[in-house]
């Protein structure tokens, strides 16, 4: 069993394991991979001394570039604020009514807020802004709490009956479920509702009167006397035939018998305040019907 | 080429290959070189977590799951949220642009296991908390496209009529604190009661959840139903806490001022 003993085809040596007359050979590493296996350690030993690399006992070694990647992020986010802050300074600092007439802000308004809108606006109120069966449609003339740029301001920063500490507070009470009004008096009032709104409800007139009646006593507190709602307490005018729940006798008489309080998001810890004013700029130049 | 590139060498693979030979004829010797050389690939595993002290943020505010939020969370993984949600913003311009400031490692620290995740069929979750309202997430779960009509997200509605199991909550939570999560005694044998009393506002049971985990607790009607706990209850809960189990990420990164 020699060691030495060469394989006479190939050259190679044989392992000296023989069965039946078959010897193994010995082969060697093929060159190209010793190749392989010596370049990608010369590449570690690169990598070690320029990153971070080698855990010590209370540290690690930083290397010599020095590379951290949340320094990075954070360079280039301050980097791109920077970039902004040319024209989002202004729009901070301006009046809502300025930077309409600037046509330059304009531009920058028209370029970053529909991407703003899709990304934190447009789950709830549609990538078309139409609202839907729960939430507002921000394309229509009603506004629950105003539609004036300061009020669309606050509510983008607080939101509505969110968790934010100054949000603005508003709650339909459940009339029917605890015990306020009963199942006939609700569809009553529903009836008076959707005569308010110009529906043609098919209620006789002493139907409606007694619905006038019961809306006096309930419902004018918030909705006012007429039913034009209060901007101040968030309550929804009943007399445009806008509506965010749906105006038909089964949506109404949910929304009576269980009442209703919707969720706006606060956005002040989110969005920059530049952020939020090229928001309200949106809105309302949708409002206005612009942009679809 | 290589025989040019390789010839400085040449003694190293003639060295390799007499005591390979050698080796492989002892085999006490070979189980040895065997358990060295996957000891190197342990250690290269181990070792970072040394530094852990270190390299990990410290965040003193940083407050646990409660109950709910963590049935929800096994009801999150249940369903394969992770397949198609990471949960972490990654240190690049575009990410912290779009979800806010990027995920750190602190933030996962009561994650068992933790749901990072590398596969975006939907957007990145880690700081959906608060984001969108109670009903919007009930409504989205039980229908995507009703919401949001471009989305290829499946639906969940049945988690609305599904009540939720909580009676192995205080075993859960104790199997967690094994782990490192610092339960108290009285919270994991309460996790029954608290679980169901944070989507009961309305109970004395809701009292003890605020005692235990904090007033600044979500303590609502999650789903939206007044007489049953459900495992939308459970997931709406947890999702509305991503993010906010620690303000360190903001304090770190505070949104601009203007």
């Amino acid at each position: 069993m020699s060691v030495k003993e060469r394989d006479p085809l190939t050259g190679h040596q044989t392992t000296g394991h023989e069965w039946n007359g078959i010897t193994e050979l010995n082969t060697r590493v093929p060159r190209a991979v010793w190749f392989f296996i010596i370049v990608t350690h010369i590449w570690a030993l690169v990598y070690w001394v320029l990153m971070p690399a080698w855990p010590l006992v209370n540290t690690y070694t930083r290397g010599l570039l020095g590379i951290d990647q949340q320094e990075q992020v954070e360079e280039r986010v301050a980097a791109a604020d920077a970039t902004r802050g040319i024209w989002a300074d202004q729009i901070a600092a301006l009046p809502l009514d300025k930077i309409r007439d600037d046509t330059l802000l304009m531009a920058h308004v028209e370029r970053t807020a529909p991407a703003l809108f899709g990304d934190n606006c447009a789950a709830c109120h549609g990538s078309r802004a139409k609202g839907g069966p729960g939430y507002p449609s921000l394309v229509d003339d009603a506004w629950l709490w105003g539609g004036d740029d300061e009020t669309i301001l606050e509510t983008l920063r607080v939101g509505i009956n969110s968790p934010h500490p100054d949000t603005r507070y508003a709650e339909m009470l459940a009339f029917g479920r605890d015990g306020m009004l009963d199942r006939d008096q609700i569809r009553v009032v529903a009836d008076y509702v959707q005569s308010l709104a110009g529906l043609d409800s098919g209620a006789s007139p002493e139907r409606l009167e007694e619905g006038a009646a019961l809306f006096a006593d309930n419902c004018s507190s918030c909705h006012g006397e007429d039913g034009a709602g209060m901007q101040d307490l968030g309550a929804p005018n009943l007399t445009d035939n806008y509506w965010i729940y749906g105006g038909s006798d089964e949506a109404l008489f949910e929304t009576i018998y269980g009442g209703r309080q919707g969720w706006m998001p606060a956005w002040e810890n989110r969005l920059t305040g530049a952020q939020r004013k090229l928001l309200a700029i949106y809105i309302t130049s949708l409002a206005d019907g612009g942009p679809q | 080429m290589f025989r040019k590139i390789l010839s400085p060498f040449a003694r190293l693979f003639e060295f390799h290959a007499r005591t390979h030979y050698r080796t492989e004829r002892h085999s006490m010797a070979l189980t040895l070189g065997i358990i060295v050389a996957a000891g190197v690939g342990g250690f290269v595993e181990i070792a970072p977590l040394f530094t852990i002290d270190e390299t990990v943020e410290a965040a003193p505010d940083m407050r646990l799951y409660t109950p709910l939020e963590q049935a929800g969370r096994d009801i999150y993984i249940r369903e394969g949220c992770y397949a198609c949600h990471s949960q972490m913003i990654r240190t690049l311009q575009d990410e912290v642009d779009r979800y806010g400031p990027y995920s750190l490692a602190v933030e996962s620290q009561y994650d068992h296991p933790m749901l990072w995740g590398s596969k975006r069929t939907g957007p990145d979750l880690a700081r959906l908390g608060n984001k969108y309202s109670d009903d919007w997430h009930v409504r989205h779960l039980v229908d995507p496209r009703a919401v949001v009509p471009e989305s290829v997200m499946p639906q969940y509605a049945f988690l609305l009529d599904t009540t939720l199991e909580t009676e192995s909550l205080p075993d859960r939570l104790a199997a967690l604190r094994v782990v490192g999560v610092p339960y108290s005694d009285e919270q994991i044998a309460n996790a029954d009661v608290d679980a169901r009393g944070q989507a009961r506002p309305d109970t004395d049971a809701a009292d003890g959840v605020s005692e235990r985990y904090g007033d600044t607790t979500g303590i609502r009607q999650f789903d939206g139903q007044r007489d049953r706990v459900t495992e939308m209850d459970a997931l709406v809960a947890y999702l509305q806490i991503l993010g906010g189990l620690t303000d360190a990420a903001f304090e770190n990164q505070p949104l601009g001022e203007d």
